[in-house]
């Protein structure tokens, strides 16, 4: 099981990390209806990986809340990109849209996986990611053909945010035998396809992929090697949990 | 600097003396009207207005604002710029001479109170 355990919880970190930054934009959105949408993709995310860590409880890891808010940070299992700060909405706005693609292509194989519990959420949440993504693919092709400043701005955030998304795969220990027993493709799959899928979608937005001889992914971050960002995170989202573990809210 | 519990704010390091310029004109995007249907086949029905720079971004905004129930099938954005609309000064074209009465279709207002009692009694 240990190879279904370190699946389910880089996802269910990936989600709740990214989750807990887009939340930062609530209230401070560009405008109105974009924090609300904004928003609400980010209580999407949360749940999404509350019903990972609903899978991982059921394997005789700790209860959901427990998992998610009394971690320490080097426990975390998410790529290192989930968990830089905002900084901008730019910045907001290019990982919203790497990430989401990566993340529906995911749950898209997964839905088809032979561990039923996974397959299960991946079909229940299909709708959810189908909207995360076409809201992400409408504001870069808005952004990137925007101004001029909108423009740079954007592919200054794309460079940078790239060799961080390159660790979203970064490969986990039991790599081969999730592909052998149909589990999951496999991290370098998932990253051609995606590779695929964006490629047009950023062309489109008139933006321009970093050059392949500059790709660098930074790993790491499925083994527990983090930024200081995300002691700064947990420290946060588990703040209110903490008072009192096992309160009723 | 303004000291806020929320971290959000904090962070954002917000000098108190930070004057918020006022509102000028046109400095929201333009409006558009949202309608939304709740099954196949039913009318599309006004939900509210989002403001938003193009249709396409409306649509976004609109599933969201109006449409996150579960209860909508499909919405339609219409710019409010493209709503030809009546004028309130003219409200008197509604009017009608009392004595028309046997042009109103009364009935109706009978077929409302019978799909009302089928609707509360499941008939």
């Amino acid at each position: 099981m240990e190879h279904i355990k370190e699946l389910l919880y880089k996802m269910a970190d990936d989600l709740l990390v990214l989750g807990h930054r887009n939340s930062e934009w609530t209230g401070l959105g560009p405008l109105l209806e974009e924090d609300i949408a904004f928003s609400s993709m980010a209580q999407d995310k949360i749940g999404h990986s509350q019903a990972l860590f609903q899978i991982l409880h059921e394997l005789g890891e700790p209860e959901p809340d427990t998992n998610a808010f009394m971690r320490e940070a080097k426990l975390f299992h998410n790529a290192q990109f989930l968990e830089l700060q905002n900084d901008d909405y730019d910045f907001s706005t290019i990982r919203h849209f790497l990430f989401d693609h990566a993340d529906q292509l995911r749950f898209d194989n997964l839905a088809n996986s032979s561990f039923e519990p996974l397959a299960k959420v991946a079909r229940k949440i299909k709708g959810e990611l189908k909207y995360h993504v076409f809201h992400a693919d409408i504001w870069l092709n808005k952004l990137g053909n925007g101004n001029e400043e909108s423009h740079a701005r954007m592919q200054t955030e794309l460079n940078n945010a790239w060799n961080y998304a390159l660790g979203m795969f970064e490969k986990g220990d039991y790599e081969q035998q999730l592909i052998t027993e149909n589990i999951f493709e496999g991290e370098v799959s998932l990253q051609s396809k995606w590779l695929a899928v964006i490629t047009p979608i950023i062309e489109k937005a008139n933006l321009k992929i970093p050059s392949e001889k500059d790709w660098e992914p930074v790993l790491g971050g499925r083994k527990g090697y983090h930024t200081e960002h995300l002691d700064q995170l947990v420290t946060e989202m588990g703040e209110v949990f903490r008072i009192e573990p096992g309160a009723e809210w | 600097m303004i000291n806020s519990l929320d971290p959000r704010i904090a962070r954002e390091k917000i000098n108190e003396d930070n004057n918020i310029a006022p509102l000028t004109e046109m400095d929201q995007f333009e409006t558009y009207e949202v309608f939304h249907q709740k099954k196949r086949g039913d009318q599309h029905v006004h939900a509210g207005i989002v403001h938003a720079p193009n249709a396409e971004m409306a649509l976004l905004f609109a599933k969201e604002q109006y449409g996150r129930r579960g209860l909508s099938v499909n919405i339609w954005v219409v710019k409010t710029n493209n709503v030809f609309a009546s004028d309130y000064d003219d409200a008197d074209i509604f009017e009608t001479v009392p004595e028309k009465q046997y042009r109103e279709a009364g009935g109706y207002k009978v077929m409302d109170k019978i799909n009302k009692y089928k609707k509360e009694n499941k008939v």
